[in-house]
């Protein structure tokens, strides 16, 4: 049989073609060389607001892993990146800053409430799913609001960034832009790793045909749950960089209105393809910085925009860039 | 007489005041070839539709390989090999066409809790994957995004996949709806040469291939049984006569 067998990556959807396979290594490129601009002046400021394009894009990627490959619209997953950076902060607050510590709690405190949020809310479907990841955020909002000893509504300041091994590594900006970098990468290799394997295949093929795949003995809700708990530890990762890199964490991170920006993200940059999300979360983090500094309602300019992209261009900016339309 | 490999005892099935199922017993022994006819609106697609789990029935019990399946859904019928096609292709469009069939293959074989290894590489998935496209001479289409294919080539498809799966049981939904007199004729031989590997419950208008191909026949009105026998019986039964083939020309 090896003589029809034949490999097939050309044909595969994760796989395609090279001008579309040259689109990560430049996006990465760009954003490892792009701290240079700090040269320029200010490069504190360029710094931040880099690693804050980084930060959302590990939050975008993860729900482009449930939205866009596994066709579940969550509107609730700035509630993973609250989650994240509460776990920093309450640990912090009580005197624990190592780094991996830090990072294995934001990771199993989001993921446990992606375990137990998931498996009720993916009883559901449609509107009804949109709606109770809503909830579940809208939950997380208020339990953050309420938690008088670190500080309710107002938020927690972290006394210090994490150190890693005993070193204060995250101290100095430049170190803190290319870890998150380099989590970004990480983060993105294992998404695109699990799209293409056999766990990945079913997550896609329920998304485009359920039916399909209960007929051929698939039930969709374990693989839906389990995709949906690495997208929310995802998000979790990105919550704990966010606070580190503020140094303060407030219920603000979990707001419905950010978990609609990352919703926006996703769609923006090209849903189910990865590069999408990091493109689109670079470009709306860049976006409200320029004009924010024009105006305050910088969503009236940016809105507009938006519905341009969804109505001609349903790739997305990474469509866009690549020539091709569809989503 | 052995145990029959599917034993349905009074299968009953409302829509509101609308009796699609009624009280339909039936027994199709292993490696049978068994046709499921009867006029539109007869309730054909409905007793697969409860035979393959895509819903519930009201009443009555349907027994599996010595197992009660009644209230299984679909993918556990599917798993226990209790296998359909659909009647309006159904298929995963934007996978390939040899994707589309190693993922009946890779839920055959075992483990989908595989986060690592590109699945589209799986030599072991792939190759039982070319044998089923290759038997409905879609090899050459293998590698073709599924959406794009000819309506008979989706057909043949959807057909390929259930075969994948190696089903112990196959409910097939008019596989030959919408195909050309030759592509027809094709899916006839390919029928017959499955015959006797793989026990098949063949739902299908076109007479000719019934008749050719059925070790059995069953006769489907307003949702009863009214006959079942080799396709002599029903030929010369006087009351499938004047209910449908009389009808029917």
């Amino acid at each position: 049989m090896r003589g029809i067998a034949v490999p097939m990556d050309s044909t595969s959807p994760t796989a395609t073609e090279p001008s579309r396979a040259l689109v990560p290594v430049l996006l990465f490129a760009a954003l490892a060389l792009a701290p240079l601009l700090g040269a320029f002046g200010a490069e504190r400021y360029v710094l931040a607001l880099l690693t804050r394009c980084a930060i959302f894009a590990i939050a975008a990627l993860g729900l482009d892993l449930a939205l866009g490959c596994g066709g579940l619209v969550s509107f609730g997953h700035a509630a993973f990146i609250g989650i994240g950076g509460y776990a920093a902060g309450i640990l912090t607050a009580n005197g624990i800053d190592d780094g991996i510590l830090l990072l294995f709690v934001a990771l199993a405190a989001s993921g446990l409430f992606a375990l137990a949020t998931g498996a009720i809310s993916l009883k559901t479907r449609g509107v009804h799913f949109i709606m109770i990841t809503l909830a579940f955020g809208q939950m997380a909002y208020f339990v953050a609001n309420s938690l008088k000893a670190y500080g309710g509504d107002d938020g927690l300041t972290l006394a210090n960034r994490a150190s890693f091994f005993g070193h204060d590594l995250l101290a100095d900006n430049r170190a803190f832009y290319y870890l998150s970098l380099a989590m970004l990468l990480a983060v993105y290799l294992f998404a695109r790793a699990v799209l293409r394997s056999r766990f990945g295949r079913v997550l896609r093929g329920a998304k485009e045909n359920e039916t399909r795949m209960a007929a051929i003995g698939f039930n969709p809700y374990p693989f839906r749950l389990t995709a949906y708990v690495i997208s929310g530890m995802m998000a979790g990762v990105a919550g704990f960089l966010l606070a580190e890199q503020s140094e303060f964490v407030s219920p603000a991170f979990m707001t419905w209105q950010r978990s609609g920006d990352l919703i926006i993200m996703v769609m923006l940059g090209g849903m189910a393809s990865l590069d999408g999300a990091i493109l689109g979360a670079v470009f709306v983090v860049l976006t409200e910085e320029l004009l924010s500094g024009f105006t305050e309602h910088w969503r009236v300019i940016f809105g507009p925009f938006l519905v341009l992209v969804v109505l001609f261009a349903r790739g997305g900016l990474l469509g866009i860039l690549t020539g091709r339309r569809h989503g | 007489m052995a145990e029959p490999l599917l034993a349905l005892d009074r299968v009953t099935k409302s829509f509101g005041a609308l009796r699609v199922t009624d009280e339909v017993s039936l027994d199709i022994s292993k490696g049978e070839l068994h046709a499921l006819i009867g006029p539109n609106g007869a309730g054909k697609t409905s007793l697969i539709n409860q035979l393959s789990g895509s819903f519930a029935s009201d009443s009555g019990r349907i027994v599996f390989d010595g197992e009660d399946v009644t209230d299984l859904p679909m993918h556990a019928r599917a798993r226990r090999g209790l296998v359909r096609s659909f009647q309006v292709t159904s298929i995963l469009p934007r996978f390939t066409a040899l994707e589309n069939v190693a993922l009946a293959a890779q839920s055959r074989f075992g483990s989908s809790a595989r986060f690592f290894g590109n699945a589209a590489r799986e030599s072991r998935l792939n190759e039982g994957a070319m044998e089923a496209l290759a038997e409905l001479g879609l090899a050459e289409r293998a590698h073709r995004f599924a959406g794009t294919l000819s309506h008979g080539e989706k057909r043949r498809l959807e057909l390929a996949i259930a075969l994948a799966l190696q089903p112990k049981l196959l409910l097939l939904d008019e596989p030959m709806a919408g195909a050309g007199a030759s592509e027809s004729e094709a899916l006839v031989g390919t029928l017959s040469a499955l015959k006797g590997g793989c026990t098949i419950l063949l739902v299908e208008h076109d007479m000719q291939a019934v008749f050719a191909l059925a070790d059995r026949i069953s006769v489907l009105v307003n949702g009863g049984v009214i006959a079942t026998g080799t396709p002599d019986e029903v030929r010369s039964d006087a009351q499938v006569r004047s209910a449908y083939l009389g009808e029917a020309g």
